[in-house]
């Protein structure tokens, strides 16, 4: 038996088309139970490698194991995994039960035993009462119920699902991804889940994998890729992000002194990546960690001043750009509340206090 | 001011031009039934009086009936070979790359425009060379030629118009190449292997050229009804016959249209 930290393990695996190279020797471990990630713009590779777990692609070189089989003479029929495609791929010539009922011909279920799973699955996707309905009179939603329906009934080892949400509308999309989080949930199932939407992978992922160009940027939980990105791409591809040149001065006693454009001079805890004098680096910080006020705070954040150049009003929250002295980027602020002295007068041209604690800085290398 | 589109503005020479057509395609054919009905060996104006002596010595016409059956024995073949040979040629040509795939397409679909007359003499050579004897065997091969670029036609855009990802979805919940195409393939492409029987089958029967030359001591409908022409007295038999022939075509190909209009009812599911 596999251990369970090791239930998927992609090793080293490259896939080529050509001169393409599609998926670039990449590494990756998957729990049993996991809902894990792939998440990339279109093109990084992210559903070659589903199709490769899925068993339509073979790798060029490497291998996959799934609880410990090797994947790669195994063909798409007798792997124990299943897959929601991104158009759905339901069968129109079938109805809605033909459809889900689909995969237990392989199985060789008897005939009591295949009525009683689709009708669990039925309930399991809420569709009791579809079952009779041709696949043409569904909605998006529904047809994704079915494709789900279809691949969980044959209870695989491990359910893949390429952008399954991508067709459907924002609010239908948050509905269904709580409800294929707590579906996961509930079966215990790995789930191995494609998206080019950070927000989608961050709300339903125990891990993410960050791809670009067929390589693997970082894995991590959605905390630790939004709190400590390894790279500029990361930091830049996970939420919003303001990044500053900047340079070390100094090194010493456990803290690096950085020299950073638009917020000068900043103190750090010091770590491996930088230890020396005039290293050039990449400081970020989040928009919603920066404060803007009118006076500078009396507590011990760091401060600086600069000038409003945009405002924004979102309701639950507010989007500002500042210019500061230093650097010609605006730095983005988004504030859940803002201090009633400043709102007299936030209109462009009005100069306030920039202010963060000094951990809340991201420390990457430079390109 | 009257609001009509130019396009909706009436226009009578063209109108016309409309009618004449219609009426050049369908009063020949119509014509056919007609004088098979007429009293009379002599096909003119004005008509002698109604009688179904025709039809009845058609029934009694046994030559023709072999003929017939012939005609219908090579079509069946034909059409039913064509079309699988067709399935696996437009299978091949949409899902697979594969090199020469261009050149093999064209060369497939050659006989299209080569003319029957020289492929019928090409195939009359190359059969008495190896010593084969002339039957409807070699009728059905020389139609099964020129069949299949129409079967590849008509399936290739049914191959081109369902999503890959349909089989991939059969191939993931556990279905072999095997069960794939019988349970997904086939009937999603079903609507066009009927089109293609049908297509091949008319192809078949109502070819003179190729059958001229490959067949043997038993003729096919067409040859035996140029036969009969050289007698006047059999020409309203030949009519009597046109007009079943006709008959038959109307309701296959009504029967046809439905199915596809059905089949496209049943797979045009891709958008939401």
């Amino acid at each position: 038996m596999s251990t369970n930290d090791a239930f998927i393990k992609i090793n080293d695996v490259s896939k080529h088309f050509g001169q393409v190279v599609a998926v670039d020797n990449i590494a990756i471990t998957i729990k049993r139970g996991e809902f894990f990630s792939l998440l990339g713009a279109s093109g990084c590779g992210k559903t070659t490698l589903l199709r490769m777990l899925a068993g339509f692609e073979s790798p060029t070189s490497g291998e996959i194991y799934i609880d410990d089989a090797p994947m790669s003479e195994m063909p798409p029929h007798h792997r124990p995994t299943n897959m929601v495609f991104q158009n759905y791929a339901i069968f129109p010539h079938l109805d809605v039960r033909s459809n889900i009922a689909f995969g237990l011909r392989a199985d060789r279920l008897g005939k009591a035993e295949a009525k009683q799973r689709v009708a669990e699955v039925l309930e399991l996707v809420k569709l009791h009462g579809f079952g009779d309905r041709r696949s043409t009179e569904l909605s998006g939603s529904q047809r994704q119920r079915v494709a789900l329906a279809r691949a969980l009934i044959k209870r695989p080892k491990v359910l893949l699902l390429d952008e399954p949400l991508g067709a459907l509308d924002k609010k239908l999309r948050e509905e269904m991804q709580i409800e294929l989080r707590a579906l996961q949930q509930s079966l215990g199932t790995t789930f191995v889940f494609v998206t080019h939407d950070q927000e989608e992978a961050m709300s339903l992922s125990d891990r993410i994998a960050v791809m670009s160009k067929g390589r693997v940027l970082q894995i991590g939980s959605p905390k630790v890729l939004y709190d400590r990105p390894a790279s500029v791409e990361v930091a830049d591809f996970i939420g919003q992000m303001n990044f500053l040149e900047a340079q070390v001065f100094d090194v010493r006693d456990g803290q690096v002194m950085l020299d950073a454009a638009g917020l000068g001079k900043v103190s750090i805890p010091a770590s491996a990546a930088i230890d020396q004098k005039g290293m050039k680096i990449i400081v970020a910080i989040r928009p919603e960690k920066l404060t803007i006020s009118a006076k500078r705070p009396n507590n011990d954040r760091s401060a600086v001043q600069g000038v409003l150049k945009a405002a924004a009003y979102l309701g639950g929250r507010s989007h500002y750009h500042l210019s500061l002295d230093g650097t010609d980027k605006l730095i983005a602020v988004e504030a859940q509340e803002m201090d009633t002295a400043l709102s007299e007068y936030l209109e462009p041209g009005a100069v306030v206090w920039l202010s963060w604690a000094d951990d809340a800085l991201i420390v990457l290398p430079h390109d | 001011m009257k609001s009509m589109s130019y396009i909706d503005r009436p226009n009578r020479p063209l109108h016309i031009y409309a009618l004449l057509y219609l009426a050049f395609l369908y009063i020949p054919v119509l014509f056919l039934p007609v004088f098979s009905f007429n009293d009379s060996v002599f096909i003119a104006f004005p008509l002698q009086g109604f009688t179904t002596k025709w039809y009845v010595e058609l029934f009694n016409n046994e030559p023709m009936f072999a003929a017939l059956m012939n005609s219908i024995k090579v079509g069946g073949a034909t059409s039913i070979l064509a079309t699988i040979l067709g399935i696996f040629g437009a299978k091949a040509v949409t899902r697979y790359r594969m090199p020469g795939k261009a050149p093999a397409v064209f060369v497939i679909m050659l006989p299209l425009v080569i003319p029957g007359i020289i492929l019928g003499v090409a195939l009359l050579i190359v059969v008495s060379r190896i010593g084969i004897t002339l039957s409807l065997y070699t009728v059905a091969l020389g139609h099964i030629l020129i069949s299949v670029p129409f079967a590849m036609a008509t399936l290739i855009p049914r191959f081109e118009g369902f999503d890959r990802s349909m089989e991939e979805a059969a191939a993931d919940l556990g279905d072999n190449a095997w069960w794939t195409f019988r349970r997904v393939t086939f009937p999603m492409v079903f609507p066009g292997v009927l089109a293609s029987l049908l297509l091949c089958f008319t192809i078949s029967f109502d070819e003179f050229i190729m059958a001229f030359f490959l067949a043997g001591t038993e003729p096919t409908l067409p040859i035996f009804i140029y036969g009969q022409l050289r007698f006047p007295v059999k020409l309203p038999g030949v009519l009597a016959l046109g007009a079943i022939i006709l008959m038959v075509s109307f309701v296959v190909v009504f029967f046809s249209q439905w199915l596809r209009r059905r089949g496209i009812e049943h797979t045009s599911s891709s958008g939401l």
